[in-house]
């Protein structure tokens, strides 16, 4: 997977878990906290979509590097690369 | 005697199968229209089932949906109906003295049902068991979900109390009301229960579910071919007040808490005891310093068991039996039983007798059952009387959990 289909991907996370938002204007090095209305419970919902749909396990100490998209495509590229 | 202070019905919120308002509810009730259909659960052929189509997104947004239960959602629904209702605004009211109280049947089945089978797929490893399991299955999800969708910081609270478990968050509201807890009362009763496949086969295991060819006339009590319970959705939850507070803000007022009573059989866990269940009218009726003559409409708690309907018409008649026989009507074979929901909805769809002074009519009775034959059952139409005051409303449950109450027409 590229860095643009992990883009899209999480994207479509994202929407999934927040159906109410708009995720056109998002900025990529903004975090996502302070763009949407994403609270911690929601951001375990990402950890568990990357779980069922690209097997990927992201440990809670690595919880920082999915703030942002820039950060969070930088830290899953070397995992999702060879999907 | 404790002089307790009078409590009001100001506003009615509510999803049924065959309406999403009290006006549409009355009309389909009226004009002899079910809200039973066809339904797909896990595991077994379609099952009939009472759905609500209401609007589930007017109140709430997808997000708050997909995180919390269908219990809140449609408790949301109603909340918000009810206040608005009332005439309240909700964003200058005192939400420190709003209460919300919901009876329930069950809570939480749904929900656990839903995550055991998503994680068969993941062979059964817990990490993909979700965070959300918890705040979804706590017992008081579906009232705290509208506090959380209201902003209300007062108590809230689910009352389990089986399928007589709509009279009791009534029941509740009022007490609250009373002990001068809350201001008003967001009171009634919610069911979720469609949605777990457990509730169908349990059922069925036990003899007691419902089939028929056409889902519409499932759902039959006191007639002799029924054949069980027809599982529905749905919710009622009422604005209540006190006295007062209501004449204060010149509120519309639906009618008058005027008694109740709540026993237990101590009999059995499915059976019920029809001697308890007289006794619990009784007394609603003594407490409410009326007669039974005084009862306008009975709307009763039949569920479309052989055994249940039998002795529900055994305590009806027990009670009212050469008195001036009251109408007795089932809400139940138009949108079959929604358990927790079940006895504030069907308050609600007599409440409007009061204005209309129709009562009306039990439907699906081909054939009355001879063991059902009790004085004044309406059946198949709706019944015009000269006027309706007082309306006693069945509700009954597993383990033996038995409520009566009564509404009058407010008279200052």
């Amino acid at each position: 997977m590229t860095a643009d289909g992990i883009r899209q991907a999480i994207l479509e996370i994202i929407q999934d878990i927040l159906p109410d938002e708009d995720l056109d204007s998002l900025a990529p090095d903004k975090t996502f906290r302070e763009q949407i209305n994403l609270d911690s419970m929601d951001f375990l919902d990402i950890v568990m979509e990357l779980r069922k749909r690209y097997s990927i396990e992201v440990p809670e100490k690595d919880y920082p590097n999915l703030a942002t998209m820039d950060s969070s495509v930088g830290y899953l590229l070397p995992k999702m690369e060879r999907l | 005697m404790v002089d307790l202070a009078r409590v009001v019905i100001t506003g009615v919120g509510l999803a049924a199968p065959n309406g999403d308002n009290l006006s549409q509810f009355r009309e389909s009730l009226l004009a002899g229209r079910s809200g039973v259909e066809w339904f797909e659960t896990r595991y077994m052929p379609q099952v009939p089932a009472g759905v609500c189509h209401f609007d589930q997104y007017r109140y709430q947004t997808k997000k708050a949906a997909r995180r919390g239960t269908r219990a809140g959602s449609i408790s949301i629904y109603c909340a918000n109906e009810a206040i608005k209702d009332a005439g309240m605004d909700i964003a200058n009211a005192r939400r420190d003295r709003m209460g919300v109280f919901i009876g329930i049947t069950e809570h939480g089945n749904v929900e656990t049902e839903n995550e055991v089978y998503n994680l068969g797929k993941y062979n059964n490893d817990i990490r993909f068991w979700t965070h959300h399991h918890n705040p979804r299955t706590v017992a008081n999800n579906p009232a705290g979900e509208v506090t959380l969708n209201m902003n209300i910081t007062g108590p809230h609270l689910c009352l389990g109390a089986a399928c007589a478990a709509g009279n009791l968050g009534i029941i509740y509201g009022t007490q609250m009301l009373r002990l001068g807890e809350v201001d008003v009362a967001i009171a009634g009763g919610v069911s979720e229960s469609i949605h777990t496949f457990g509730i169908f086969a349990s059922f069925k295991a036990q003899g007691a579910l419902a089939t028929h060819d056409d889902p519409t006339k499932a759902s039959r009590p006191f007639d002799k071919d029924r054949n069980g319970i027809v599982v529905a959705e749905g919710g009622c939850l009422y604005t209540l007040e006190r006295l007062d507070d209501a004449l204060r803000r010149g509120a519309k007022i639906y009618g008058e808490i005027a008694g109740y009573a709540y026993n237990s059989d101590a009999t059995d866990f499915v059976l019920p005891n029809p001697q308890r269940q007289a006794e619990c009218m009784k007394l609603a009726i003594e407490r409410a310093k009326m007669t039974p003559d005084d009862i306008d409409i009975v709307s009763s708690h039949g569920t479309g068991t052989n055994q249940g309907d039998q002795y529900e018409c055994m305590a009806i008649q027990e009670v009212f039996g050469g008195h001036k026989a009251a109408g007795v009507n089932n809400t139940k074979s138009y949108i079959g039983h929604a358990m927790g929901a079940a006895g504030a909805l069907e308050l609600a769809g007599n409440l409007p007798s009061f204005d209309d002074g129709l009562i009306h009519p039990t439907i699906n009775i081909d054939n009355l059952d001879p063991e059902c034959q009790i004085d004044n059952l309406v059946i198949g139409f709706p019944k015009k009387v000269e006027k309706v005051d007082v309306i006693l409303n069945n509700s009954f449950g597993m383990l033996g959990v038995n409520s009566a109450l009564i509404v009058k027409r407010f008279v200052n």
